[in-house]
């Protein structure tokens, strides 16, 4: 129970603070996003280890080996796309001034 | 494109109306009176010979996994006649498509045939085939009762079976896409393919896809969970392995399809641009996520498959598999592999040098493993006493075709050389020559190995043979003139030639078509025959290959609970160590075993999502929210079933055990007479 007090704490202050970045806009435009993109990490390892009860022994360590290999495969998946997508964006798009 | 195509949507019926009917197209009309004849008949002997309470009680509603396993299979080999009937259609339109001739398919009708044949043998033939494989042979291998969730994987299978409804009903009604099998945008968006066939492409995909999805999650946790005592990871039979690291992929990369269809259907039905070509959207973005769960769908489909060939290598050299930690070693590589060659079936479209090279010795580096595998199998042989049964036939057929085809790719796998083969027939035979060279060869293995264990006999062995020098031969026939023709620049989905002097390569494809197909009604008879006689080709030992694993240790067929008492495993092919050990088969002190009980609600889910899919292929919107709403409701309702076990009572465990006893004895008096 009190792991979830604390997680459902976190969390609400996870999402509050960047809602608010939002809304009042303190700061330039580029560094709220990244604040914004920092904090939505930083919820996703909350839920994991307050909600979900990640460590390293639940089920006999096969929590954590699911959580490595899926991290592994996201990573592929995100950092490949974007490599590729940048190539193809720079070799096969038309630029700006191509296009009348 | 955001703009809807120009129909008129009916409040009650969307924009289905007697048009989408295909009445002016003869060969279609002809294959659906067949159908309703063939269809009419089945129910008439059906209910003629009582069998619906059978069906329903026995197989519809099981939540058993050798009946699972089973009707997947039979799901698997009815697409697999349809998508055949597809293949040599195009065999014979492009056979005859040669000096000014049109062939006998118009444009239209043969864009769909080639789409539905990739679609269907994929999704529908392939994936129901290798998941019917695992439903069965997992459990019995690690000596479970049944798989973690049974009734998920009911429903599992009723889904798989709601997306063929799908794609069959798209024959008839309406059309299917004309799109190639991934549907590329934006050929595959709403400007350029306004009709119901790229609905008809999405929706029975996501309906299917639920099921593979939620299979693999199931057979993940069985293999994780229920393993007999003493079988640590390293002690698994290969099969097992080979299904695990199958079904993570399978999870891990299904819901990038799911993913990627959705954004498809955002753009097709409420006007998104993710994929179009103006306002910001990238096709080649579609492109990069599809293969992006592509490639590791190769694996998926071949990595079973070469656990079925360690099997049957080890059983019929009589010996233990050579290197099975390098098997496993290299199983678990290709499962990490598998994610990062994804760019080498688009080289072409403009990565650049940089990216492509990366991709090409990725690709390169894959077929170690692979290559490694096979010199395991040849090393099991070696010294070995091999019995050619037909399993093992069809291994060594399987080596060395596979090969072939292993070698081609490699050669794909070299981007200048893709630039020249990129799209053309070569690339056609070389993903056959690894598909049915591989995967089609192993599940024959696979059938012809476990079909004794699934129903107390053994295949004909004659009309097997036939079978299967029909379907070598045939498959040589047919594609090593795809791979001349590919080298000759010769693209592929083509419809009419103007080059007179390709016809002779054509034709002889097509025989190897027509000699594939007797291979496959070889098969059908040798199924029919060995049903004829099963009397004389009955095997009552429950261990008809001197096999090596656990699921040779109970009965042919085993009965519903599977094993009396969960065996307890020592080494590596434990059945083997406990003959060696002459381990006796315990008589007495049964239990009540508790069972899952059977239940109609993946039928019903199965047949509400069918209704619901036609309805958004249709525009029926009022039909699909009520589908959506009658999922959950039927979804809600099942949670509150309560009569979802039963136990099998100690007398009856007792009865079937003894049972089993005098017809183990009554084996070994025929066998010692």
């Amino acid at each position: 129970m009190r792991d979830y007090v604390i997680g459902f704490v976190l969390a609400a202050i996870l999402t509050a603070v960047p809602f608010w970045l939002v809304m009042a806009r303190p700061l330039p435009n580029d560094i709220t996003a990244v604040l914004v993109m920092a904090f939505a990490v930083v919820q996703v390892v909350v839920h994991m280890i307050y909600f979900l009860h990640m460590n390293g022994k639940s089920e006999g360590g096969w929590t954590l080996t699911a959580l490595v290999f899926t991290i592994i495969v996201v990573v592929i998946m995100l950092s490949g796309s974007l490599w590729v997508m940048h190539h193809l964006n720079t070799n096969m798009m038309p630029a700006i001034h191509d296009i009348r | 494109m955001s703009a809807a195509a120009p129909v008129a949507i009916h409040p009650v019926f969307g924009r289905l109306s007697l048009d989408a009917l295909p009445l002016h197209e003869p060969i279609v009309v002809a294959t659906f009176v067949a159908v309703v004849i063939g269809g009419l008949t089945t129910l008439a002997l059906l209910t003629r010979y009582r069998l619906w309470g059978m069906l329903w009680n026995d197989w519809f509603t099981s939540v058993d996994h050798k009946k699972i396993g089973i009707m997947y299979m039979v799901l698997g080999l009815v697409m697999f006649l349809r998508g055949f009937a597809d293949a040599i259609m195009m065999r014979l339109q492009q056979a005859m498509a040669f000096n000014g001739s049109e062939g006998y398919l118009n444009a239209h009708h043969y864009d769909q045939i080639f789409t539905a044949h990739g679609v269907i043998m994929i999704f529908f033939v392939a994936m129901p085939f290798v998941t019917g494989l695992m439903n069965y042979i997992v459990p019995l291998q690690i000596g479970a009762r049944d798989v973690s969730f049974p009734f998920l994987n009911n429903f599992s299978f009723w889904m798989t079976t709601a997306g063929a409804v799908l794609v069959m009903a798209s024959l008839f009604v309406g059309e299917f896409a004309q799109t190639g099998w991934l549907a590329y945008p934006p050929l595959s968006g709403i400007a350029y393919s306004p009709a119901s066939g790229v609905d008809y492409y999405i929706w029975s995909l996501q309906i299917a896809g639920v099921g593979t999805t939620l299979s693999g999650i199931n057979l993940i946790v069985t293999i994780l969970k229920l393993r007999a005592p003493g079988m640590t990871l390293m002690k698994m039979p290969v099969f097992t392995w080979t299904s695990l690291c199958t079904n993570v992929l399978i999870v891990a990369s299904f819901p990038v399809l799911t993913a990627v269809l959705t954004l498809l259907t955002l753009d097709r039905y409420v006007g998104t641009n993710f994929f179009t070509n103006d306002f910001g959207g990238s096709p080649m973005m579609y492109v990069n996520l599809i293969w992006i769960w592509g490639h590791p769908e190769v694996y998926i489909l071949i990595l079973p498959l070469f656990g079925v060939f360690s099997e049957v290598t080890s059983t019929f050299s009589g010996k233990r598999l050579f290197g099975y930690t390098s098997m496993v070693y290299a199983t678990i590589v290709i499962t990490i592999l598998s994610y990062v060659v994804w760019l080498h079936h688009f080289f072409t479209m403009g990565s650049g040098a940089s990216v492509n090279s990366f991709f090409g010795i990725t690709t390169m580096v894959i077929s170690i493993p692979t290559g490694a595998k096979l010199f395991n199998w040849l090393f099991t042989m070696y010294r070995g006493r091999i019995r050619f049964e037909l399993p093992m036939m069809w291994t060594i057929a399987f080596m060395l075709t596979f090969v072939i085809g292993g070698m081609t790719g490699v050669l794909l796998a070299v981007p200048p050389a893709d630039f020249v083969l990129h799209n053309s027939l070569f690339l056609i035979a070389h993903f056959h020559n690894v598909i049915i060279g591989g995967v089609l060869f192993g599940l024959f293995a696979a059938i012809n190995f476990w079909w004794p264990k699934a129903f107390g006999f053994k295949l004909d062995v004659f009309w097997g043979k036939i079978s299967f020098w029909c379907w070598v031969v045939g498959f040589w026939l047919a594609f090593m003139p795809l791979y001349i023709l590919g080298l000759m620049g010769v693209t592929r989905r083509m419809r009419v030639f103007d080059d007179p002097s390709l016809q002779i390569w054509f034709v002889i494809a097509g025989i190897g078509a027509v000699v594939i197909a007797a291979g496959i009604g070889a098969m059908l008879v040798q199924f029919a025959v060995s049903i004829w006689r099963r009397d004389s080709l009955r095997d009552s030992s429950g261990d008809p290959w001197n096999g090596r694993t656990l699921e040779w240790a109970t009965s042919s067929p085993p009965p519903d609970y599977n094993f009396a008492f969960t065996p307890v495993v020592h080494s590596l092919d434990a059945w083997h160590e406990m003959k060696q050990a002459g381990v006796k088969r315990p008589e007495s002190g049964f239990r009540a075993i508790h069972m899952p009980r059977n239940t109609g609600t993946g039928v019903i889910l199965s047949a509400i999502c069918i209704v619901g899919g036609f309805a958004m292929i249709w525009y029926m919107w009022w039909l699909a929210a009520l589908s959506l709403l009658a999922v959950i409701a039927v979804s809600i309702a099942h949670t509150f079933n309560y009569h979802r076990d039963f136990h099998i009572a100690a007398d009856t465990v007792s009865e079937t055990e003894a049972a089993r006893t005098r017809q183990l004895a009554g084996a070994q008096a025929a066998g010692g007479a």
